[in-house]
């Protein structure tokens, strides 16, 4: 009899036995190493035993029994520490076997991130029955801590595992979203939902710094500085073949042991299965395709023909309550379209990515019920032009009804805020319809809902469709871009309402038709989520128009403008000197500007960071002269200088911009402040002009300049310098809090009414909590860009490569 | 086909896109997903705006300078404006980013 010997009893070299014992007892005597100190289990179902929902017993694949009816020779808990090819022998910790024929099932082990600290006890992977061990005994003090490395289904399973056993978990994720390589953000958005739903806190774009601890782990230390207590840490970072024996065998390597379509790696004696192999340049890690390798190897060894080939695979995650689907390939592809449907009602999300008429992927959460006849498209290469139309409803829903666009607010919930004047809740207004009010002005003389600034009339017409039904007809109002049927108004009213604190969370709670938004939205959608939350929204670059992405103004040649910002119009000798230096080093044109600045026209992309490094250095920011946000405060000399000043205009106007620099606004903001009503800074005509009197500040707002010209509409006067600064941060907060994103303030207010804006700035609480949230704004985001690029990102200024460079091939 | 590496991927943001000068012109390569990139002509064929500043969304890019719409899988306006970008074989291998050689080479510019 011909001798086999098997290194590692894993899940593949498992399946590989039971297909060689069964098909031909008589072919080989095996002997069979394993270095973990048992025989073969069901390593997937490490997550339930951890969770409790099974033991170890349970999910034993082959007992001892098992071995002993087949003659397996085996040698448990001994590792292999070399293999003599020369001599064809296996040398184990306790002596060497000789082989006719060798399989490598070695598998993987858990990747751990070098950081320091990593070697604690305490840290731990998620791989083997060990780890599973330690973890469970960490569980089982009180109040215990756990920090899970790793936002995968590996990490995910612990997590909830951990979360299951009474443990406090977090997980860290260095992507922006969770199981970011199988699912896209709106999938990945409504799984952190699920999960926090359950008491596990997800932090995204985590990055660990350091695990810290005298003798075992006590916390782990974040890059941003974060420290989190832990009493354990698991590492769920990634796998990596285990193949160092293979590669001192000598055998041909890439990133795992090669082998051809039969197994068999570069000695004709020696095979390899499961996931230390690599395959036409192809790693495995999920047991589907292990299984096909052991399936064809096991004919292999018995002289049959037989291939491996790579198929389509598909994940779903182990965690009871996330429903989540992902399969196929979303990374390349000529001519794709996307299917999208969301019901936000249910937590839906479903995307499928066609290509010629052909499904190649699909990604869904909430309602996995029909992915298997989704995968099965996939697999097969079906032609589903047919069923195109109602191919997201699944199979059993040919020709079904399309995406309702009011689901956004049916599914508000009814203590949800609907109008944030009057602090009017859906349920109340619910109550109010059933109770007669069938009709807008009804609604408002009952509950007062839309009755003040009225931005929130949408969805107030909204509700009584809604609750209405066919009997009410609502008026058409112009919806925000194609991507959605709500209206700017809407959007914002939901955003606060709903708490929405993501662009994902936007497009999945309000039923966004497309996987992300398009140019119209994105800008307006980040920005209403930067207005409303600035602190635990992150700003997204690539939400962001050109200009303000690159915090310059482009031109029409792909050159940029610089513009430094000059307060209150004032500038020294020593700035000069440094915008003359910078011109000339860079090559740009001088030009003043009518908001008495100094623009540096025709600058390369690839100058930018000089030129900011250079004008930072001279003590100078950026003028946001590209912003939706604040402008320039352009001053007159006032009582310092000129001789009909009241008031000291300049240093009003150089205090109000140091002020409100760096803030976003819905569309830029310009203010002036002259010193006398003979107005030389033309206050009259900005969005905020100050005028100052001899009895003090005379406020108008919602003047403009462009394309409209309006003069100012008088907001109040005051007698204080002091209060003159209040009344303006807080016009600017309440502005940032409700226009709709690209109304200019005089816009907005034709909309609202001045009234309305007057009683909330000139109300003393009111206006204290609008500066209170201006400033908190601010916290964040006053800060120079030029300053932060220059540090952080100018790489990304150049080109990505240049391969003009390379020599002629 | 000989395929050259740009690098890793998390070298372009999502949703973001980074130029490559090349024999034939400047190439926009632009990440539409975590692990999805495109490759297609930096210069609108409007006014030559540059569409690797663009906002990107689902796999269409939008051109800065005047809101031209181009599909990035075949590179054409969408609606109605009439024109075509030409869009370069990528892919991805192990997180790094890797363009078709002979589709940007001196001989294809000639
Ligand atoms: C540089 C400057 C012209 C100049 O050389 O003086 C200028 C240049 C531009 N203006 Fe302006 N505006 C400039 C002062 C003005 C003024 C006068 C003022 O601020 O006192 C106005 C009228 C006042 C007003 O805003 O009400 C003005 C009304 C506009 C408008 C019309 C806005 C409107 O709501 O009607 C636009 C278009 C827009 O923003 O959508 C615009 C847009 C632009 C843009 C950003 C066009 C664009 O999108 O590329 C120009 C950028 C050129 C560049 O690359 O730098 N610019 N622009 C001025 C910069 C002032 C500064 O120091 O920041
Ligand atoms: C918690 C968890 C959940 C998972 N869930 C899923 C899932 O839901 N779906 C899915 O498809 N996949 C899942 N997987 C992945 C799946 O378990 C693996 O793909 C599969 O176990 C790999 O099988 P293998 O035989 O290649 O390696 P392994 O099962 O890892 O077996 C390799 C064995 O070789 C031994 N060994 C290594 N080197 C030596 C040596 N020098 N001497 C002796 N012995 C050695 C090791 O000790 C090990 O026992 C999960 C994995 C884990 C850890
Ligand atoms: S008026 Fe303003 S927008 Fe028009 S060309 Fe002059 S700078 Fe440009
Ligand atoms: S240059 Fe691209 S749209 Fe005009």
């Amino acid at each position: 009899m011909q001798k086999l010997v098997v290194i590692g009893a894993g899940m593949a070299s498992g399946r590989l036995l039971e297909h060689l014992t069964e098909t031909d007892p008589g072919a080989y005597e095996v002997t069979l190493f394993n270095a973990e100190p048992r025989g073969n289990y069901n390593r997937i179902m490490l997550s339930p035993v951890l969770s409790g929902e099974k033991s170890y017993e349970e999910i034993v694949t082959h007992d001892d029994d098992w071995y002993a009816a087949r003659n397996v020779t085996c040698r448990f808990g001994e590792k292999v520490t070399a293999v003599d090819r020369a001599r064809k022998v296996v040398i184990g910790e306790n002596g060497e076997v000789p082989y006719d024929k060798l399989v490598f099932g070695t598998g993987s082990s858990a990747f751990i991130i070098p950081c320091p600290g990593h070697d604690l006890p305490g840290v731990v992977a998620f791989r083997d029955l060990e780890d599973t061990a330690a973890m469970t005994e960490a569980s089982g003090t009180p109040g215990a801590r756990a920090v899970v490395i790793g936002g995968g289904l590996l990490g995910l399973e612990a997590a909830a595992a951990l979360r299951l056993r009474g443990m406090d978990v977090t997980v860290l994720h260095l992507s922006g979203h969770l199981m970011e390589r199988q699912l896209d953000e709106a999938a990945g958005y409504l799984l952190q939902k699920d999960l926090e739903k359950r008491g596990i806190t997800v932090m995204t774009r985590a990055s660990t710094k350091e695990i810290r601890g005298n003798g075992k782990v006590e916390s782990v230390l974040l890059e941003d500085g974060t420290v989190l207590p832990a009493d354990i840490v698991v590492m769920a970072v990634g796998i990596r073949p285990q193949v160092q024996l293979a590669k001192d065998a000598g055998l041909d390597m890439g990133r795992a042991i090669k082998v051809d379509a039969r197994m068999r790696t570069s000695d004709p004696d020696v095979f390899a299965v499961g996931e230390c192999v690599e395959f036409e340049g192809n790693l495995f890690g999920l047991v589907a395709p292990l299984y096909d390798q052991a399936k064809v190897l096991a004919r292999t060894l018995l002289a049959e023909e037989d291939a491996f080939k790579v198929k389509q695979l598909s994940t779903k995650l182990k965690v009871t309550g996330c429903d989540l689907f992902s399969a196929g390939d979303f990374a390349e592809g000529d001519g794709r379209e996307d299917i999208v449907f969301r019901d936000p009602a249910r937590g839906i999300y479903k995307r499928l990515v066609i290509e010629n008429d052909r499904l190649i992927g699909a990604v869904m959460y909430g309602d996995t019920a029909d992915s298997n006849w989704f995968f099965g498209l996939i697999r097969d290469g079906e032609d589903i032009a047919d069923m195109r139309e109602s191919l997201i409803f699944g199979p059993g829903f040919q020709g079904g009804a399309a995406a309702d666009p009011l689901s956004a607010v049916a599914a508000l919930p009814p203590e949800a805020e609907i109008c944030g004047c009057n602090g009017v809740c859906k349920g109340r207004i619910t109550q109010a319809i059933e109770g007669g009010a069938t009709d807008l002005g009804a609604v408002r003389a009952t509950t007062k809902a839309s009755a003040s600034c009225g931005t929130c009339t949408g969805l107030v017409e909204q509700l009584l469709a809604v609750t209405l039904g066919d009997g009410y007809a609502t008026p058409a109002a112009q919806p925000m871009c194609g991507c959605t049927d709500l209206t700017h108004e809407d959007v914002r009213r939901l955003i606060k309402s709903q708490e929405l604190k993501s662009q994902p969370a936007v497009w999945q709670e309000l039923g966004w038709t497309t996987p992300n938004g398009c140019h119209v939205c994105r800008p307006a959608v980040n920005f209403y989520l930067l207005a409303d939350w600035p602190l635990d929204y992150q700003d997204d670059p690539q939400s962001r128009f050109v200009n303000e992405r690159n915090h310059a103004n482009i031109q029409k040649d792909g050159t940029y403008s610089v513009m430094p910002r000059m307060f209150g119009g004032m500038t020294d000798a020593s700035e000069l000197r440094a915008i003359a230096d910078a011109a000339d080093k860079y090559g740009a044109v001088v030009k003043v500007t009518g908001g008495q600045r100094i623009d540096l026209l025709g600058v390369k992309k690839e100058d930018l960071p000089g030129i900011w490094e250079d004008l930072n250095n001279a003590g100078m920011v950026s003028g946001h002269a590209y912003s939706k946000g604040l402008r320039t405060v352009k001053t007159c000399v006032g009582s310092d200088w000129c001789r009909f000043g009241t008031q000291d205009s300049t240093g009003l106007g150089i205090k109000l911009e140091k002020r409100l620099w760096g803030s976003w606004t819905p569309h830029k903001v310009k203010l002036a402040v002259s010193g006398c009503p003979r107005n030389c800074a033309e206050a009259t005509c900005k969005d905020i002009g100050i005028v100052c009197v001899d009895s003090g500040y005379q406020i108008g707002v919602g003047g403009a300049a462009g394309m409209d010209v309006k003069e100012v509409e008088r907001l109040t006067e005051v007698a204080t310098e002091e209060e003159a600064i209040d009344m303006t941060v807080a016009f600017v907060q309440l502005y940032r809090e409700n226009a709709k994103y690209l109304d200019r303030p005089y816009k907005w207010i034709a909309k609202v009414g001045l009234d309305w804006v007057r009683e909330q700035v000139v109300d003393p609480a009111t206006r204290a909590g609008l500066i209170e949230r201006f400033d908190i704004s601010q916290t964040v985001y006053q800060k120079d860009p030029w300053a932060e690029h220059v540090a952080e990102r100018r790489a990304r200024y150049a080109p990505l490569a240049d391969l003009t460079l390379e020599a002629a091939e | 086909m000989s395929w050259i590496d740009l690098g890793p991927i998390d070298e372009i943001p999502v949703r973001g896109a980074r130029l490559v000068k090349t024999h034939v012109g400047c190439i926009g390569l632009f990440r539409t997903a975590e692990a999805e990139v495109f490759a297609a002509a930096n210069k609108c064929p409007h006014k030559g705006g540059p569409l690797s500043e663009g906002i990107i969304h689902g796999q269409k890019v939008t051109c800065p300078l005047h809101n031209w719409v181009f599909d990035l899988n075949t590179g054409e306006a969408q609606g109605a404006d009439q024109g075509r970008i030409e869009t370069y074989p990528v892919r991805l291998e192990d997180g790094r980013v890797l363009l078709d050689a002979e589709s940007v080479s001196r001989r294809s510019a000639a």
